[in-house]
């Protein structure tokens, strides 16, 4: 589409990371940031705290979409993930069981599984898109135009209809489905003789 | 060189001009809540500090919460527990900078996604109080931290729909090209979306009569409940500071924001006056309405002002096409 045009160019001309701009060095301080609570996220010994380094996480995302130019993904990244994610997330932990101090159950016996997953799962990602972008150069600046409301709304409903139909479809049948799985374990719960022949 | 050193200094005027409202006009509403919930209730309320009726209680209550001792409760997580005023108090703060008082460059900054960034901004507000019902070990607290969740939870939903309705009826985000737009026929035609927004702000922000999560004939005071000194008062600050920007999109996104007569000179006094005038109608509320239940609260925010925002959406999107 049209990102290559405004956006980005391909090298060939002067550009490099050997004297690196403001928003590079940026860019590489708040990943640092992002990987440094992301590791804390999963090593941390409380469940809450953890749920609060998420947030940090979440958040230097959102910084590096702003210096990507990406301004509308930026605030949606905080508005959806920050601010309704989280708060659901900490709310399921406060209403279940999440004491202060150290929480033991924490040490599940999958803990390796999860490491290969995980290390698997971002060697692909960093591959893929290494070995995608290794011949384009972002120029930040010019992706502005292209992070704003308009241009997002213009790309999402001329050129992306059908994508965004689809998984709002999938969207419903997850929602239909939730109501579905809960409906269920309340049936089995309070009335279960009786509804063998009344259903 | 010169002339980057007078865009710096303007920077920091106008921040400073920010951080001064964000100062003076939560105090002005809260001593307008002493004094009108006083006389509707056939009192005076404070008449002694500063001689002419009382103006000053609220700079001597400040006074005396930052002379009261700071306690943290010896079973509560402590970074956590002090962090959590300043989580609650910042994102107000942050969202005023974007909000435009008058016309032209009369705003901090002028976002392309205000109206996106001030609602991002403010649900990042809640995280304050839970982060504090959770850290106080106390039930009291965090069954207040609960409540507030699940209320925010059930009003955020609402209020993004009803805000979103104002930005297809204007065809964009940003909150000054929104008032530009603006016509008075909007405000029959946004009606709708306008009550449901109030409302579920006024649900977020915890406000009679959606006061569940402080109810304090029930669970003290929430999530506040083991706070004192100036954290404390950081919490009452960002719970004004909620008040007057709540009040203040209300005026910008519904009701026009700086229009009025001369309002190419008097814009930001109508933006002001308007704001006062919907800050008076929360602390109305508060003396008029009854709390609502638990349940009465989630029903009222599913089955009444979600169908309602999305009817308000369906609204907009036929006018415009017409």
């Amino acid at each position: 589409m049209n990102v290559t045009t405004a956006s980005v160019q391909f090298t060939g001309s002067a550009q490099s990371y050997l004297s690196p701009t403001g928003v590079e060095v940026a860019f590489i301080l708040i990943g640092l940031v992002v990987l440094g609570s992301a590791l804390l996220v999963v090593t941390v010994r409380n469940l809450v705290h953890a749920a609060l380094w998420l947030v940090v996480c979440l958040g230097g995302i959102a910084g590096e979409y702003l210096l990507l130019g990406a301004e509308l993904v930026a605030w949606v990244q905080i508005l959806i993930y920050v601010g309704a994610i989280v708060v659901l997330l900490l709310f399921g932990l406060v209403l279940t069981r999440a004491p202060i101090g150290h929480t033991d159950e924490l040490d599940v016996k999958h803990r390796a599984p999860a490491v290969v997953v995980a290390a698997g799962a971002a060697g692909v990602l960093v591959t893929v898109v290494v070995d995608a972008y290794r011949k384009v150069w972002l120029e930040p600046r010019a992706a502005v135009p292209l992070g704003t409301g308009a241009a997002n709304g213009a790309a999402l409903f001329k050129y992306w209809v059908l994508p965004f139909e689809t998984l709002s479809v999938l969207l419903l049948a997850a929602l239909v489905g939730a109501i579905v799985i809960s409906r269920r374990g309340a049936d089995g719960d309070s009335d279960e003789p009786e509804s063998v022949g009344t259903d | 060189m010169a002339s980057t050193a007078h865009w710096w200094l303007e920077v920091a005027l106008r921040l400073v001009v920010i951080l001064g409202f964000f100062l003076v006009v939560p105090l002005l509403v809260g001593q307008m809540e002493h004094k009108a919930m006083a006389h509707m209730q056939g009192r005076l309320g404070p008449m002694r500090a500063g001689g002419f009726h009382g103006w000053a209680q609220l700079i001597a209550d400040g006074v005396k919460f930052a002379q009261k001792e700071s306690v943290v409760p010896a079973d509560a997580d402590r970074l956590v527990f002090q962090l959590a005023p300043a989580v609650a108090l910042l994102p107000y703060l942050v969202a005023l900078v974007v909000v435009p008082i008058g016309p032209g460059t009369q705003v901090g900054v002028a976002l392309d996604l205000g109206l996106f960034f001030v609602l991002a901004v403010m649900g990042v507000g809640v995280l304050g109080t839970l982060m504090g019902g959770w850290a106080s070990a106390n039930k009291y607290s965090l069954l207040g931290g609960i409540r507030t969740a699940a209320q925010l939870m059930a009003y955020e939903l609402p209020m993004l729909l009803s805000a979103a309705s104002v930005g297809m009826a204007a065809g964009t985000l940003s909150l000054g090209a929104i008032v530009d737009k603006w016509q008075w026929w909007w405000l029959p035609w946004q009606l709708i979306g306008a009550f449901v927004f109030f409302v579920s702000g006024l649900a977020e922000l915890q406000r009679p009569p959606f006061d569940m999560p402080v109810a304090d004939s029930e669970i003290i005071f929430g999530a506040y409940t083991e706070y004192t000194g100036l954290r404390f008062a950081f919490f009452l600050l960002a719970e004004y500071a909620g008040i007057v920007l709540l009040c203040l999109l209300t005026s910008v996104l519904f009701l026009g924001g700086w229009h009025g007569p001369f309002s190419a000179h008097l814009g930001w006094l109508w933006t002001v006056l308007k704001t006062l005038a919907l800050a008076f109608v929360v602390i109305w509320l508060r003396v008029s309405y009854p709390r609502l239940r638990e349940d009465q609260l989630q029903r009222f925010a599913w089955t009444a002002l979600i169908p309602l925002a999305l009817a308000q959406l369906a609204i907009t999107g036929v006018v415009r096409v017409l």
